[in-house]
């Protein structure tokens, strides 16, 4: 089962590779991670996806909470907490395709941020399930590059997280 | 007053009720070792090496409960310590290592004896520390202690460079700390202990499975409490001995694979395991699948991550195991018949395991011709104090410890559990007599393990720690031939101790009393000697080479295929 989770830590160095020294020292899967600081400049969030089973999303909580430095974790339901990701697409354009890419952009809202006579740079952001759609049209037209910054997620309603 | 980073940092140690260190000096930890030569409050021992210096303040705080203080000088010095806090770590023993580092200005510049020790021990410690502004020393120190000691226990490492050593601020050590991202549960939850208790007391056949987070949380004396109460027979694992009397009727010894037929039978064939502060490590439970498969889990830990882990539980209690016994105490008081009925109860299930203790007791086979191992640790129980410390090294000698010598008190069986360390015994017996200079302190060792950190003879010789060296020397690496022998056709690949070493020379050369048994008639001759003679001993039995610790249980198979001794 894919997993989204978030978790608070102090904003210190050296917090980073704590966590992730306990993923890969304890075999678990991280299929994307992101940080940054919050609005409270002595916190920063790592949002990351894994897998598992129901015990290894227990146990992967559990030793996050371990960690001294670690506030708060926050395993979000899907359909309590709103996922966007970002990514940015540099794909192949060129003679009968330039239009195809844009029309692609246009109906996933994309931004062109690049042009060139043979490609395209689209920015895209999204639940990651319309983002992949995009993906998957573009890649036959010739994907020449993805960057993306995995997803964040943020809980549904009037409540925050905070440490 | 303003006082140097070097300075805080013994002050800090002294408010925390530290009066023993063990530390090698060095370039970075120069400053440090310049102020502790007038501090006298701090009695200062200095190993032969910084891995031993870990393994004795190890060995202190599990004699003596208290936090284990070592110091190293940065590089090599903070890298062989490596081993030392690893083996801390994998048995919960709450420590605090001090090591030097370059100056904040050089880090990250591959300066001489530069090592990157906080990512190196970033996970084999409870939590670590860089120090790079001496204001913030008095409050890490204060964290370190209250991280090491607290919660499940651990190392915890301050990584000291030398500028903050030198550099001069007011000192002021706070009362209490705050660590917003640390609240480790403390009191375990009501409600879950009522249902505990109450399952408990519905089982037809329950069993008491203890590991060492009872004695690291002083709660033997509940153990035992509970334990009567309910009328429930007890094992325990290596870490756990010594929490429940092993000469009480009730107790079944050691579990797993080297554990009691009686004990594996017991835990297979149990409706109800309640296991107390242990973590159901490979080497308990044998087999996941086939592991105590009729029985209810109950499990009580301090460590939410031992929960679930490896085993599932029907139910769970967070807490100090110490909080969690006396309130079951008083709900089985509540709730509950009172002891003898609890006893009369369970009256079938105890004469079914007094069956199995009949049918195969612990034993082995005596001969006159050669010494047996296992004889010379019975012998060391029959002829030591009551109050003995025991410390062991790693391998054959350990197990046969742990099976034949009869712990009875908490803290009297300091071993490397979790990690399995070679070299571990000699150090930690001389942390344990540094804790206690007027107790009985022994290490019992196999020759292999001896030889990896036998230049401590020299801090022990000059310290005038009265340790006893117990060798039982095989001429093996005995615990991996005896894995040679059944599972791999007897091809002793390396683990052959070829050169007989004179070892009662090598403790006339650091200055200690060597003495030797080769006959089965002597043994006891050398065991009276070696306790009379004043200082440090070297007792060196030549065992029976094959001797096979039994009964075994192959790695991955079920407690119940197991190996046994007749």
């Amino acid at each position: 089962m894919r997993h989204t989770i978030a978790v608070l830590v102090e904003n210190e160095f050296g917090v980073l590779s704590r966590v992730v020294g306990l993923f890969s020292g304890r075999g678990f899967n991280i299929d994307s991670l992101t940080v940054a600081p919050t609005n409270d400049e002595a916190l920063s969030r790592i949002t990351l996806v894994t897998r598992g089973d129901e015990q290894i999303i227990e146990q992967i909580t559990k030793q996050l909470n371990k960690l001294i430095d670690v506030i708060k974790v926050i395993d979000f339901e899907p359909e309590h907490a709103i996922e966007r990701e970002m990514v940015l697409v540099k794909v192949s354009a060129e003679d009968q395709s330039r239009a195809e890419v844009l029309r692609i952009a246009d109906i996933f809202r994309a931004k062109v941020i690049d042009v060139t006579p043979k490609s395209y740079t689209l920015e895209a952001t999204g639940a990651p399930a319309k983002v992949s759609a995009m993906v998957e049209l573009l890649r036959p037209l010739g994907l020449k590059e993805l960057v993306s910054t995995g997803p964040v997620v943020i809980g549904r309603g009037a409540k925050a997280w905070k440490g | 007053m303003k006082l140097n980073g070097a300075r805080i940092l013994l002050e800090c140690l002294k408010r925390e009720g530290v009066d023993t260190i063990f530390g090698y000096p060095g370039g970075t930890v120069i400053n440090l070792y310049d102020e502790l030569f007038s501090f006298k409050e701090i009695r200062h021992i200095l190993p032969r090496h910084e891995q031993a210096g870990v393994h004795a303040a190890d060995g202190y705080a599990r004699a003596t409960g208290k936090v284990g203080v070592a110091i190293a000088t940065s590089g090599p010095g903070a890298t062989n310590t490596i081993t030392g806090i690893a083996t801390a770590y994998m048995d919960s023993i709450p420590m605090v290592i001090i090591t030097g580092q370059v100056p904040t200005a050089l880090i990250g510049n591959d300066a001489f004896q530069e090592a990157d020790i906080i990512g190196i021990t970033r996970p084999c410690t409870k939590h670590n520390f860089l120090v790079k502004d001496v204001k913030d020393l008095a409050t890490i120190m204060k964290k370190a202690f209250y991280i090491a000691r607290t919660g499940r226990p651990g190392p915890v490492l301050v990584d000291l460079p030398k500028d903050v050593q030198i550099a001069q601020t007011e000192f002021h050590y706070p009362e209490s700390v705050e660590i917003r991202g640390y609240k480790p549960t403390v009191e375990g939850h009501p409600k879950q202990i009522e249902k505990a208790v109450a399952m408990i007391m519905q089982a037809k056949k329950p069993v008491i499975y203890v590991g060492g987070g009872v004695i690291l949380a002083n709660a033997a004396a509940e153990l035992v409490a509970v334990a009567k109460r309910l009328g429930i027979p007890v094992t325990t694992t290596l870490m756990g001995l010594g929490a429940y009397p092993e000469n009480d009727p009730h107790s079944l010894g050691l579990l797993g694979m080297h554990g009691t037929y009686y004990a594996n039978m017991a835990v297979s064939h149990c409706d109800m395991l309640i296991a107390i502060g242990a973590r159901f490590d490979d080497r308990v439970t044998g087999k996941i699948a086939s592991f105590a498969p009729h029985a209810k889990i109950v499990h009580v830990d301090v460590d939410p991550t031992s929960i679930k882990k490896n085993v599932r539980v029907d139910l769970p209690i967070v807490g100090d195991v110490r909080d969690v016994l006396q309130k079951m105490l008083k709900v089985a008081d509540e709730i509950g018949p009172d002891a003898k009925a609890c006893e009369a109860a369970l009256a079938p299930w105890i004469a079914e395991i007094d069956e199995w203790k009949k049918k195969h007791p612990m034993t082995y086979k005596q001969s006159t011709s050669v010494i047996k191992p296992q004889y010379v640790i019975q012998r060391l129980r029959a002829l030591s104090d009551p109050d003995a410390i025991v410390a062991t090294d790693v391998g054959q000698h350990q197990m046969w410890t742990a099976q034949f010598f009869g712990f009875t008190a908490p803290r009297t069986l300091l071993s490397s559990g979790g990690l399995g360390t070679m070299g571990f015994g000699l150090p930690a017996a001389m942390g344990a007599q540094a804790g206690f200079p007027d107790r009985q302190v022994m290490v019992v060792c196999g020759d292999g393990g001896f030889q990896m950190n036998m230049q401590e003879l020299a801090t022990i010789v000059q310290n005038r720690l009265n340790v006893k060296i117990v060798i039982l020397n095989n001429n093996f690496l005995g615990m991996v031939r005896q894995w040679q022998e059944l599972f791999f056709d007897k091809r002793y690949s390396s683990t052959c101790m070829e050169l007989p070493i004179d070892f009662i020379k090598l403790a006339e050369a650091f200055g200690a009393t060597g003495l030797q048994a080769t006959k089965v008639e002597e043994v006891d001759e050398v065991i009276k000697k070696g306790f009379a003679t004043d200082g440090p001993v070297l007792m060196e039995f030549k065992v029976a080479r094959e001797e096979k610790v039994l009964p075994m249980v192959p790695a991955g198979a079920s407690l119940t295929e197991m190996v046994l001794a007749s």
